[in-house]
């Protein structure tokens, strides 16, 4: 059975280390892994998706509506966008930070700021304040690892097999703040 | 070694296990990485060419001499490398050349979604299309091994889907090839008529050759599961297919997309009680089936326009859809923007205040057309803005000619806007033309070019002086300004565009996201001073918004570029 899981956020926000931990991480696991994501400069600042699947055997590298298991987003407006990929019994779960788009910036629509509570009667939404966490262990720049331990709550993958991937994939002298990230998200409400 | 790679640096893999020693490339998304990754092998020698036509001629000497090659470019580049394609396919090669074109089906990052097929069976060239990442190295192996063989270059046909996706491949070591010396063979290398004459029939009979390689090669492949319908396929569109049907459809998938074989075909259609044809953008395999005499249904139920997806072909099947939530909130929608502190902001700022109609071109500039800024008119392809500004003040007078400049960067200028400025210089529009040199190339990832004084390997290397380049071909009065300086850049337009003469304007700051720039502390709005007049709102910079009915300036995107400080008549900004 394929399991498929979005990462979505805001152009710059850096999904591309979370999509690397994660492909890495399946792969030493022994699936077939598909990780697709946007290249290059061109969609800086704009809504960005990454789609990665895993399991015997992966065909389609992309998500399509009603397919994913679970939803990641570095941003709460992105989660309500991407919200019709997700499965009927899947999970979102969401950094609370708010990002105000274009649109939004020049005062030609507003902000829904009441979009989670909105989310939440629809979908399993798991919301929390990554940002916050991410700069408790260290780093702002931290946040994709807290989602990330946020997202070992829902895959059946032991902790310490996350931490060697992130050690795989983060420079020495950033590992603890990222192990410190990891924990905090995955330990998040307990 | 297993190791999940995406589809471009797989063929870069490719490129290395099969010796390939010359890479010539222009940088577009989605095959930029192919060259970025073959850089990082020692063993293969990488360029940025100024263009495709540049790259694909570079790869034509290369196998000359006898060295396998490869030059890589997006669908649109192949456009501009069409000229030594067609008689490339009639002059064959030495060593093997491969040519790698990527495609953008829904156009993620490009100006239309051309389907490069057309070119493989127009040129007479094969092609190969890889379906996923471990086909992608598998199949660039090959495409030497055919080009060497038949004598001809080879297409590998990479899609988004193809060339980003990362899925796991299985490498090996590198093999060189033979040395093969240059013989001087004046009727196989130069194409004069009496020698392209000689090798036309030549590519004919190559195609039928290569029609027979298509019966049997291992590269098509069909899976029989019923008679109960049969779907040809190719590509990413083959992993849909497979996504919605598994093993339970009898699917025959093409590997090479020209020449397609003939036998092979009809003996799968005779397999099966209905033939589909799942292809994305236009019905080529289609009007090849048709005119074997097959009857199939293909276009009648997959769009020409956009990318396919296992929805598309659920869809198309009429099976069932997977239910899903959707929230009734409006969502805003996010499109991309220029980044904080971009030097182009400046430059189009003062363009959209003085009302001046502006023919774009295409990089990261081209986001100067979206709200607020509104500043571009026009964008059609690479250089067609100078070229165009020509056309337009011929067609407008004088009356256009004191009101419209056109936008071009310095990566986009060299590979083909100093054409349309020789021709502004020779032709004699009084034409403004503003060259956004931001000193890399943007849009793409931060490739070097010409102008930029430094390699694909970021070693130092000659560096194109743009106002000696533009002084050269008869453009008298060269200015320089700096972007960040709201007042230069609007006395030096106006005066420029009041001349009676052609002019340049190089307006000149390096990209904010140069790890060479350092950021300056990020700026605040003294709430006391704001008075809420939206002047700064004007800039569209994505760090300033407003809050309260005051201006806000978020600091972790602000780089303190000062643009917006200029913009203030209250002094609020600091």
């Amino acid at each position: 059975m394929t399991k498929s899981i979005m990462i979505v956020g805001v152009g710059g926000q850096g999904s591309l280390l979370a999509s690397t931990l994660l492909g890495k991480l399946l792969v030493t696991e022994g699936y077939d892994v598909k990780v697709s994501e946007v290249h290059g400069m061109s969609q800086r600042g704009g809504s960005v998706v990454t789609y990665v699947k895993y399991g015997e055997k992966v065909y389609s590298p992309i998500i399509e509506k009603g397919e994913a298991d679970c939803i990641i987003s570095f941003e709460k407006l992105e989660a309500a966008r991407w919200v019709q990929y997700l499965k009927k019994d899947g999970v979102i779960i969401t950094n609370t930070q708010q990002i105000d788009p274009m649109p939004v910036v020049i005062g030609a629509l507003e902000y829904p700021t009441e979009i989670l509570t909105e989310l939440s009667e629809k979908v399993k939404v798991d919301a929390l304040d990554a940002l916050s966490l991410a700069e408790e262990a260290g780093s702002s720049r931290a946040v994709n690892i807290v989602l990330m331990g946020r997202l070992a709550r829902q895959l059946d993958i032991p902790t310490d097999k996350w931490e060697d991937a992130l050690r795989n994939v983060v420079k020495p002298q950033f590992i603890d703040i990222n192990l410190k990230a990891f924990s905090l998200g995955y330990n998040y409400g307990e | 070694m297993k190791e999940l790679l995406i589809g471009n640096a797989a063929v870069a893999r490719g490129l290395y296990e099969a010796g390939c020693s010359i890479v010539s490339s222009y940088p577009g998304t989605p095959s930029t990485e192919i060259t970025e990754f073959a850089a990082k092998y020692d063993e293969i020698y990488c360029e940025w060419a100024p263009n495709e036509k540049v790259a694909m001629e570079v790869a034509f000497g290369a196998s000359v001499r006898g060295k396998r090659t490869c030059c890589c470019m997006k669908h649109v580049g192949l456009n501009v490398a069409a000229d030594p394609l067609f008689t490339l396919s009639y002059t064959g090669v030495n060593g093997g050349l491969v040519i790698c074109v990527a495609d953008d089906p829904g156009m993620h990052s490009s100006q239309n979604e051309q389907d490069s097929r057309h070119y493989a069976k127009a040129s007479k060239v094969p092609m190969l299309e890889p379906s996923d990442s471990k086909e992608a190295l598998e199949f660039t192996k090959l495409a030497f091994e055919l080009s060497e063989e038949f004598d001809t270059p080879v297409f590998i046909k990479m899609c988004t889907r193809v060339a980003h996706s990362q899925s796991i491949v299985e490498t090996s070591e590198r093999v060189l090839p033979e040395d093969k010396p240059y013989e001087k063979n004046p009727q196989k290398y130069i194409m004069v008529p009496a020698n392209a004459k000689l090798r036309h029939p030549i590519v004919e009979e190559r195609t039928r050759k290569l029609t027979s390689y298509a019966e049997t090669a291992d590269i098509n492949r069909e899976e029989y599961a019923d008679s109960e319908f049969g779907i040809i396929t190719t590509g990413t569109c083959y992993q849909y297919v497979k996504e919605v049907f598994a093993d339970s459809v009898s699917v025959l998938k093409l590997g090479m997309i020209n020449p397609m074989p003939v036998e092979r075909i009809k003996s799968f259609a005779q397999k099966v009680q209905k033939v589909y044809i799942v292809e994305e953008l236009d019905g080529i395999i289609e009007t090849h089936v048709k005119s074997l005499g097959i009857d199939c249904v293909g276009k009648e139920l997959f769009s020409e326009i956009g990318e396919l997806s296992q929805l598309a072909v659920a869809t198309a099947f009429g099976l069932d859809m997977p239910r899903f939530a959707s929230v009734d909130t409006n969502v805003p929608a996010r499109p991309p923007v220029m980044c904080a502190g971009c030097p182009h902001r400046g430059m189009y700022y003062t363009l959209a205040k003085n009302k001046i109609t502006v023919l774009g071109d295409i990089g990261c500039y081209t986001l100067g057309a979206m709200p607020p800024l509104n500043a571009l008119d026009t964008t059609l392809c690479m250089g067609a803005s100078v070229s165009g500004l020509h056309g337009y003040n011929k067609a407008g007078g004088k009356e256009t000619e004191g009101k419209t400049v056109c936008v071009i960067g310095d990566s986009t200028f060299m590979h083909s806007g100093i054409t349309g400025l020789v021709n502004i210089a020779y032709n004699a529009t009084n034409s403004t033309v503003i060259i956004l040199d931001n000193s890399i190339t943007g849009m793409t990832g931060h490739q070097q070019n010409p102008t930029t004084g430094y390699n694909i390997k970021g070693d130092p290397a000659a560096k194109v002086d743009l106002e000696t380049l533009c002084r050269a071909v008869g453009i008298q009065s060269v200015r320089v300004v700096d972007p960040y300086n709201l007042s230069e850049c609007d006395t030096v337009l106006k005066e420029e565009l009041a001349k009676e003469e052609p002019s340049v304007i190089i307006s000149r700051r390096p990209c904010v996201l140069l790890k060479s720039v350092k950021a300056k502390p990020a700026l605040v709005v003294s709430k006391d001073d704001c008075k809420s007049c939206k002047m700064c709102m004007k800039l569209g910079c994505p760090a300033i918004s407003m809050h309260n009915s005051k201006a806000d300036i978020d600091a972790t995107l602000c780089v303190g570029c000062a643009v917006c400080t200029q913009m203030c008549k209250f002094d609020a900004i600091k």
